[in-house]
């Protein structure tokens, strides 16, 4: 099958001007065979529903017009015969009716697409909306064993990964509009989605349905590797957390895995065994902190420690009250979690 | 008619004077005005919280409102606009009109419509007290389980949103009854059912899909009352429940409810453009069996709220289906309007021009409504801005833009006095113009992925612009709506004295004098068209024989309109008040405790009874005949 390709129905969408650019979140720059589906659909209703916008304003404009610069000229006596508007009228419905056929066929063709993606996934992930985070799971092609991390989604390029959606407490949803539409996560459910990325590159995904205080900030970020460069990434996910050499370093990963960290936070081959917040192992592999609320250095997480909730309203994470050398030891050490 | 007669019957439908009067009253139009006033009232409010939240979000970041505030507001401002001004502005419309309309003196059931109104009151000050205090509900304008559970929302924020769905929904209940035993039963002779106005269709139509979708969100509303109350588990799924029953029973509902709104614009439309047209409506057969089609399909497309649940796609197939098909009647509608303009001798005054307005954006909302019905498609539009402009297009410009020009239109008939035209236009320009360039760009905003109910985001994602350009629209459209409102009030008073008939009207309603006095009509008129008030060269004929010393009204057959008997019409009583402040205390008990069903139960019954205590003497004669002796 011939894909279609995205680019050549750019040119019909001139008022969005898009430009594909890193960390992106539009549907109108698809880079996974989903959303090219999803975007050639939106072109065709654009089309249909276009045409018919016109075809409404033409009629409308054209008896402005005529009540304008005939009628008042020359006003009719009498209303005139209905037969020709009868006739007018059964062609719209003619017409009426073609497009809403034309655009549910559309509709039809593309869920089928869709629906037989999902049955060539190669690779199972899980993803479980928190408020207001996501806790994403691998499934060990070797061993079968989940490995766990956080608000940061790893993709294979061309490759299709089965993303099961489930939720921890109330209703979020899974969006990744580059890639793919978006799926709900509901409490007791559990939902997939299936995402088949086609471009390298950095994109951001959302949180889509209302989930309270902080929806806001439920954001996350989608890297799509190449397969060498993915199955790198996911081996060392998989390792435990490196263990701390120099004495401030030593000091910093005492307070967090023996500290109240440990008590919400895991960092796989320590102490730390706690579940209610993000893995943290390899925490500074990624590139955001607090589901995209801030850019993951050593300054913000000092700061997201001492004033979590200056800087998410809302959120979980309670203030930890540090000294300053713990304060500095604990950021210094956390950044090496790489 | 003596003058004798006149007078006495004046007197007959006279309500008493001062407060007493004002609480007592159940003329249809003092009540509906004061329902019209609320509304207008609380459309302001919540377009304040609107504004509000566009400062917010016109730049990226911002800091005037942090989290709870702007949820707060976006919750008050969805519940307000849906519940407490959309749904009952088009009830307190037909309230006013439809007996008008059907050359009667009152509705079929007086006394219910002041009831509605209490409790409609009741409803409001349920929301807003609440707001005063701040214990404002915060999670939107439905609100899914479980974030609305006791687990995830304690306090009583979200019982405080459930109860005030119960006293809107149970005066709405009670006007729909009203309506639809007043169009079905109350007739004037002549009107068959084939002869009936398009108005008149559209609010029959619309009153008995309120009758049918309201117990669906009453129910659904108990049921999260009751799983915070006294720990049901309906909505828990560690319980056994489901939360996704919450958002089918709602949405069973919610869909209907937009077609509960924008019917009655559809009378309002029909209307307006008869009359501006000056020519009677073209395709009146096709406008009815549209209508009725858009009745009944309305109760089978709630899914498409939900594609993005996980239902099954064989599922979400055929409700694409079905929402796509209800596009179908809109189309016909769509072009008997125009048709009907195109092939009249169309008079641009503001009311026509509202129409026009409407025409150019509903169509867009109905457009962006058949896109988002395509289950596959959106899963990427759902949940966005795309969706927020694509309701607005549909309500605002839908509904809204009608109910302006219907308000326009028949405030003449109300006050007998014109609104001023310069003005009037003014504001149309201002409000049809700002809210284009408020929501449009929201199209564009969703299709750039901004996810609605964000109280914030980034300045990367470059949503800044047209956030920036929606926040001025929106501020245009606000100011116009104000000098629509001070064009109201001033008119009041200045406005050019209208007399009975100042459009050249086709329906009955013009035939009474502007404004009417309390019993509407002198006579009964007998209607021979469609369009009686133009048909009839030498006067309406009209018929006697109605009591002028006591209340009487003509009930009619159901299809013929053939007159059946003179019924007895209850006069002004203080009980639909008593019994509107005792539902009130049950409905605000029961969120504390479970015991207010059972002791507010004793209240409500007691001033129910006393409210249908017979006054009539009983018969000397007969089975039930007093004995004496």
């Amino acid at each position: 099958m011939v894909r279609p390709d995205p680019m050549k129905w750019r040119v019909l969408l001139p008022a969005f001007a898009v430009t594909s650019c890193s960390g992106a979140q539009t549907p109108l720059d698809p880079v996974g065979d989903q959303a090219s589906q999803l975007f050639s659909l939106l072109t065709l209703m654009l089309w249909v529903c276009g045409i018919a916008y016109a075809l409404v304003l033409a009629f409308l404009g054209w008896t402005l017009w005529r009540a304008r610069h005939v009628l008042e000229r020359d006003p009719p006596e009498v209303a005139p015969e209905d037969r020709r508007l009868n006739h007018g009228l059964r062609i719209w419905a003619g017409l009426v009716a073609v497009g809403l056929i034309i655009l549910a066929g559309g509709s039809y063709v593309v869920d089928w697409a869709l629906s037989r993606a999902e049955r060539e996934a190669a690779l199972e992930v899980r993803v479980t909306g928190h408020q207001w985070w996501w806790r994403i799971e691998y499934r060990d092609p070797a061993t079968h064993q989940w490995i766990e991390t956080a608000n940061e989604l790893h993709l294979p390029q061309g490759r299709t990964a089965l993303v099961l959606l489930g939720s921890a407490d109330v209703i979020h949803s899974f969006w990744v509009p580059n890639v793919a539409g978006k799926m709900d996560m509901v409490p007791g459910r559990i939902n997939q989605v299936a995402l088949t990325p086609r471009r390298l590159g950095w994109f951001r995904g959302q949180c889509a349905e209302f989930c309270g205080s902080q929806h806001a900030h439920m954001a996350f970020d989608v890297y799509v590797d190449s397969p060498a460069q993915f199955a790198a990434w996911l081996t060392a996910q998989r390792q435990p957390a490196t263990a701390a050499t120099d004495p401030v370093l030593a000091r910093g990963a005492q307070v967090v895995t023996q500290g109240p960290c440990a008590a919400c936070h895991r960092l796989r081959g320590t102490p730390a065994t706690g579940r209610a917040g993000p893995d943290i192992t390899h925490l500074a592999s990624r590139h955001a902190l607090a589901a995209g609320t801030l850019p993951l250095t050593r300054g913000a997480i000092q700061g997201w420690i001492a004033q979590p909730k200056a800087l998410k309203p809302g959120t979980m994470m309670p203030a930890i009250p540090l000294s300053a050398a713990d304060a500095d030891a604990v950021s210094r050490y956390l950044v090496t979690l790489k | 008619m003596t003058n004798e007669q006149k007078a006495e019957l004046t007197r007959t439908w006279a309500d008493p004077p001062g407060l007493w009067g004002f609480l007592t009253t159940v003329d249809h139009k003092r009540i509906a005005a004061r329902y019209i006033c609320s509304t207008i009232a609380l459309l302001f409010l919540a377009g304040m919280l609107a504004l509000d939240m566009r400062l917010q979000l016109s730049q990226p970041g911002m800091q005037r409102m942090d989290p709870q505030e702007y949820n707060e507001a976006f919750s008050l401002h969805g519940s307000t606009m849906l519940f407490l001004v959309s749904v009952p502005v088009m009830e307190a419309m037909a309230l006013w009109l439809v007996p008008l309309m059907l050359g009667q003196r009152n509705v079929a059931f007086p006394r219910l419509s002041a009831f509605s109104y209490w409790l409609y009151l009741g409803g409001v000050l349920m929301l807003w007290v609440p707001h005063a205090l701040n214990i404002t509900p915060d999670l939107g304008w439905f609100e899914y389980p479980p974030l609305s559970g006791p687990a995830y929302s304690p306090g009583h924020r979200a019982d405080i949103w459930a109860q005030m769905i119960t006293f809107t929904e149970v005066a709405a209940l009670a006007a729909s009854v009203n309506i639809v035993a007043t169009i079905l039963k109350m007739r004037p002779p002549g009107m068959t059912l084939a002869r009936m106005p398009l108005f008149l269709w559209a609010m029959l139509i619309a009153s008995l899909m309120t009758i049918l979708a309201l117990p669906s969100v009453m129910l659904v509303t108990s049921m999260l009352i009751s799983d915070r109350l006294v720990a049901t588990h309906f909505f828990a799924p560690a319980g056994g429940g489901d939360v996704l029953l919450f958002q089918h029973l709602f949405w069973f509902f919610g869909h209907p409810e937009v077609y509960i709104i924008f019917v009655p614009a559809i009378g309002f439309v029909s209307a307006i453009v008869e009359v501006f047209a000056r020519r009677p409506m073209f395709g009146y057969r096709a406008m009815v069996l549209s209508m009725v089609a858009i009745g009944v399909l309305a109760f089978g497309l709630w899914v498409h709220h939900m594609f993005a649940v996980g239902l099954p796609r064989i599922g979400n197939a055929f409700y694409t289906a079905a929402s796509m098909a209800i596009a179908f009647p809109a189309g016909i509608q769509i072009f008997c309007w125009i048709a009907t303009l195109w092939s009249g001798r169309p008079r641009f005054d503001t009311p026509l021009l509202w129409i026009v307005a409407f025409l150019v954006t509903f169509v867009v909302g109905g457009l962006s409504g058949v896109m988002a019905a395509a289950a596959p498609l959106d899963l990427q539009l759902t949940d966005t801005y795309f969706i927020v402009a694509h309701f607005h297009y549909v309500l605002v410009g839908g509904a809204m833009f009608p109910l302006f020009g219907a308000f326009c239109f028949w405030y003449p008939k109300a006050t007998g006095r014109l609104m001023s035209e310069a003005w009037g236009k003014l504001a149309f320009w201002l409000i049809a113009g700002g809210f284009n360039l408020g929501f449009f760009p929201m199209h564009l905003l969703g299709l750039m992925g901004m996810p609605r109910r964000v109280y914030t985001y980034p300045a990367e994602l470059g949503w800044g612009t047209l956030n920036l350009v929606a926040t001025i629209g929106s501020a245009i459209a606000v100011l116009g709506g104000v000098v629509f409102v001070v064009n109201a009030l001033v008119s009041l008073r200045r406005g050019k004295p209208a007399g009975p008939d100042p459009w050249g009207g086709a329906t009955l309603e013009w035939a009474a004098p502007s404004p009417p006095p309390q019993h509407n009509f002198d006579w009964m008129p007998v209607e021979t068209s469609l369009a009686p008030m133009w048909d009839a060269k030498d006067g309406l004929a009209v018929m006697e024989g109605l009591a002028t010393g006591s209340r009487e009204v003509l009930v009619t057959s159901l299809v013929e309109a053939e007159p059946e008997y003179r019924q007895h019409s209850v006069g002004p009583s203080i009980w639909p008040l008593v019994s509107g402040l005792a539902v009130s205390a049950l409905f605000v008990g029961s969120i504390f405790t479970p015991w207010a069903l059972v002791w507010g139960a004793l209240p409500v019954g007691a001033a129910l009874t006393l409210w249908f205590w017979p006054t009539r003497p009983r018969a000397t004669a007969g089975p039930f005949a007093r004995r004496s002796g």
